[in-house]
């Protein structure tokens, strides 16, 4: 193992370490992941911006303080110098921020989100925004405009969306960190399909002043990583009130590294939820969970059954209150004041013409077919039947999980009922595409955190299966402390992280004629 | 409740102000179709006695000192404008006056 292979196979939590004791310096980290990207990304796509001389810039940084010694060493974040990639769906200065669409190609945002503050606070080098379904609409990465993400684990197959660049920039470690944002499961279902860990923390938990909105009931920025200890420390980082979105809960941060340091599952009662696992979850997945099951049952958990008899409501309620929100907060791209401007090939050319001109050029087809679903579920006539209907279902989802936590402490499920599909699969089968969320929206429409894991691999196709845990509202802290657990109970069987069972990516470098290019050449045909 | 055809598509693009061929109208027409349909139980799923949420922890009377926060310059406000004039976005005719 070379020197630059141990530190981008690192976790943030021991590079964080290694940074302290100056082992290692914070330029050779950042080089490292750089280097990696370089290496692999053209096979990877999980990036659409790399933001090399920043990064390294703020590693410098680093660096100097802690030579320097003193004061500002001692007061440099714990994180500092350990690199993250960012959803390119929060705005960065001095980097675009396109949400992988044409209408904001070349984009660049006059301010930061704050989660991007945050991490500039904590010296973390941002390396780069990562690849995305436009506007974060999709379970695949493949509604980018500018080209799906591949999976690490096999080039031929979806990442996971929408936050699919994430996920598999952490899972082929070109990053250790990288931040997502969670609708109806962009943070989760990627990190299931990649054998990685991500999670939606409770609803106003991170601040999302500055990541461009789907669906404001619903949306929420968390971290990603390949550890549940990372996902804690870059958790705490971004955390927290701020009082730029009137929708963060003004409640203190819980100690989340500390709860994922001191995971313990004894006593604890575990609510495995029927309506979501079993008949349309495939096999390998399903037996993954109820190995999960055994094991922290081993480890003192109680495993209790709940019913949740609303479920079965949650994907048509969220497929009507989403695309509604999505109309109005995607009105405002309207060709005058960011983005692509179109003009209309003949006839007057009034601001309509304009307007319609440039966002049919501009969206793509999933926006598109959104956009009109949510002026639809809006419109005179239809409000009460579709978006009224849909916001009384999600009392009622709210009213299961109220039940479901008088039983149990936290829940758990598969994340996604499939590991990974292949590129092209489900592109012109929109229902079957949105069936990919069926576990992981209601956390969202009851605003309620989760986390997912990978429990290990299907033995039907080889491919990572995600473990999902859900806990009450600002309760987040009890989704680390399981998941740590979980955690270690399956490396002690795997003898090592599941990724250590991925393909190297190496030979993919160093040969890179033969099966890859047969790969994207069948992607596009699938197209 | 109604299905959706052809013609509602046309109006709603209309609305959504996104310009469609025949082509799109009809593929997104079936496709439609398709999602409202399976949609459809929404509707039926809870009683006249259900509250609506709209929002899941909701927060009420979010305030702020009325002071100056952070303000952009008219540069910086118009820095990704596909087209600006003396310090204002530029836009083509309001009305058609053809």
């Amino acid at each position: 193992m070379t020197d630059s292979t141990e530190l981008i196979r690192s976790s943030a939590a021991a590079l964080a370490d290694r940074l302290a004791a100056r082992e290692v310096s914070a330029v050779e980290v950042t080089q490292a992941h750089l280097d990696r990207i370089a290496a692999v990304d053209g096979k990877i796509h999980a990036f659409l911006h790399v933001n090399t001389d920043e990064a390294l810039a703020v590693a410098a940084e680093v660096d100097a303080i802690r030579a320097a010694g003193g004061a500002a060493a001692a007061e440099l974040h714990a994180l500092a110098g350990v690199p993250i990639a960012v959803k390119d769906l929060i705005v960065t200065v001095g980097q675009p921020t396109t949400a992988g669409s044409k209408i904001l190609e070349g984009w660049h945002s006059p301010y930061d989100a704050t989660v991007v503050e945050r991490l500039r606070a904590a010296k973390m080098p941002i390396l780069g925004k990562t690849n995305l379904d436009e506007f974060a609409m999709g379970s695949s990465t493949e509604h980018s405009a500018f080209g799906p993400t591949h999976n690490p684990w096999d080039l031929d197959r979806i990442p996971g969306g929408s936050g699919g660049g994430s996920a598999a920039a952490v899972a082929a470690f070109e990053a250790p960190l990288a931040l997502g944002t969670d609708t109806g499961g962009s943070i989760r279902q990627p990190g299931a399909v990649t054998g990685t860990v991500g999670v939606k923390p409770t609803y106003g938990g991170v601040s999302r002043y500055g990541a461009i909105a789907m669906a404001s009931s619903l949306d929420q920025i968390g971290p990603v990583s390949r550890t549940v200890l990372d996902s804690a420390l870059l958790h705490q980082v971004i955390g927290g009130h701020d009082p730029r979105d009137s929708t963060s809960l003004p409640d203190p941060l819980e100690d989340l590294v500390a709860a994922a340091r001191t995971g313990n599952v004894d006593g604890m009662k575990i609510g495995i939820i029927k309506e979501l696992h079993g008949e349309g979850y495939q096999a390998g997945v399903e037996t993954r969970f109820n190995e999960s099951l055994e094991l922290l049952k081993a480890a003192g958990a109680e495993i209790v059954e709940v019913s949740c008899p609303h479920f079965k409501y949650a994907l048509g309620a969220y497929y009507l209150i989403m695309p509604s929100e999505a109309s109005s907060n995607l009105a405002k791209f309207d060709g005058v004041r960011y983005g692509l401007r179109v003009l209309p090939e003949d006839g007057p050319m009034t601001i309509e013409r304009v307007m319609a001109a440039t966002r049919a050029a501009g969206f793509g087809d999933e926006v598109k077919r959104r956009i009109i679903l949510g002026t639809y579920a809006l419109s005179a006539g239809y409000y009460d039947a579709y978006y009224g209907s849909a916001q009384k279902v999600r009392t009622l989802i709210q009213r299961d999980f109220a039940a479901a936590f008088g039983k149990a402490d936290v829940l758990i499920s598969p994340t996604a009922p499939t590991t990974a599909f292949k590129l092209g699969e489900k592109l012109n089968d929109p229902l079957a595409m949105y069936l990919n969320d069926v576990a992981t929206i209601p956390a969202n429409m009851a605003g309620i955190p989760g986390l997912s894991l990978p429990g290990g691999l299907a033995d039907e196709d080889g491919l990572p299966v995600g473990i999902q845990l859900l806990a009450p509202a600002r309760k987040d802290a009890r989704l680390y402390r399981v998941g740590a657990v979980l955690e270690s109970l399956l490396e002690a069987q795997w003898g090592g992280p599941l990724l250590d069972r991925a393909p190297s990516l190496v030979e993919l470098v160093e040969t890179p004629v033969v099966e890859p290019v047969e790969t994207l050449v069948g992607t596009k045909e699938a197209k | 409740m109604a299905a959706i055809n052809r013609d509602d598509v046309a109006h709603l693009a209309q609305l959504a102000h996104i310009e469609m061929s025949a082509e799109e109208l009809d593929r997104m027409a079936g496709e439609l179709a398709v999602i409202v349909e399976s949609v459809k139980s929404v509707s039926e799923a809870a009683g006249d006695d259900v509250p609506a949420t709209s929002h899941p922890l909701p927060l009420t009377n979010v305030f702020r000192e009325d002071v100056v926060g952070h303000t952009f310059t008219a540069e910086q406000a118009l820095s990704g404008a596909p087209d600006a004039y003396e310090g204002r976005f530029k836009v083509p005719a309001i009305l058609d006056e053809g």
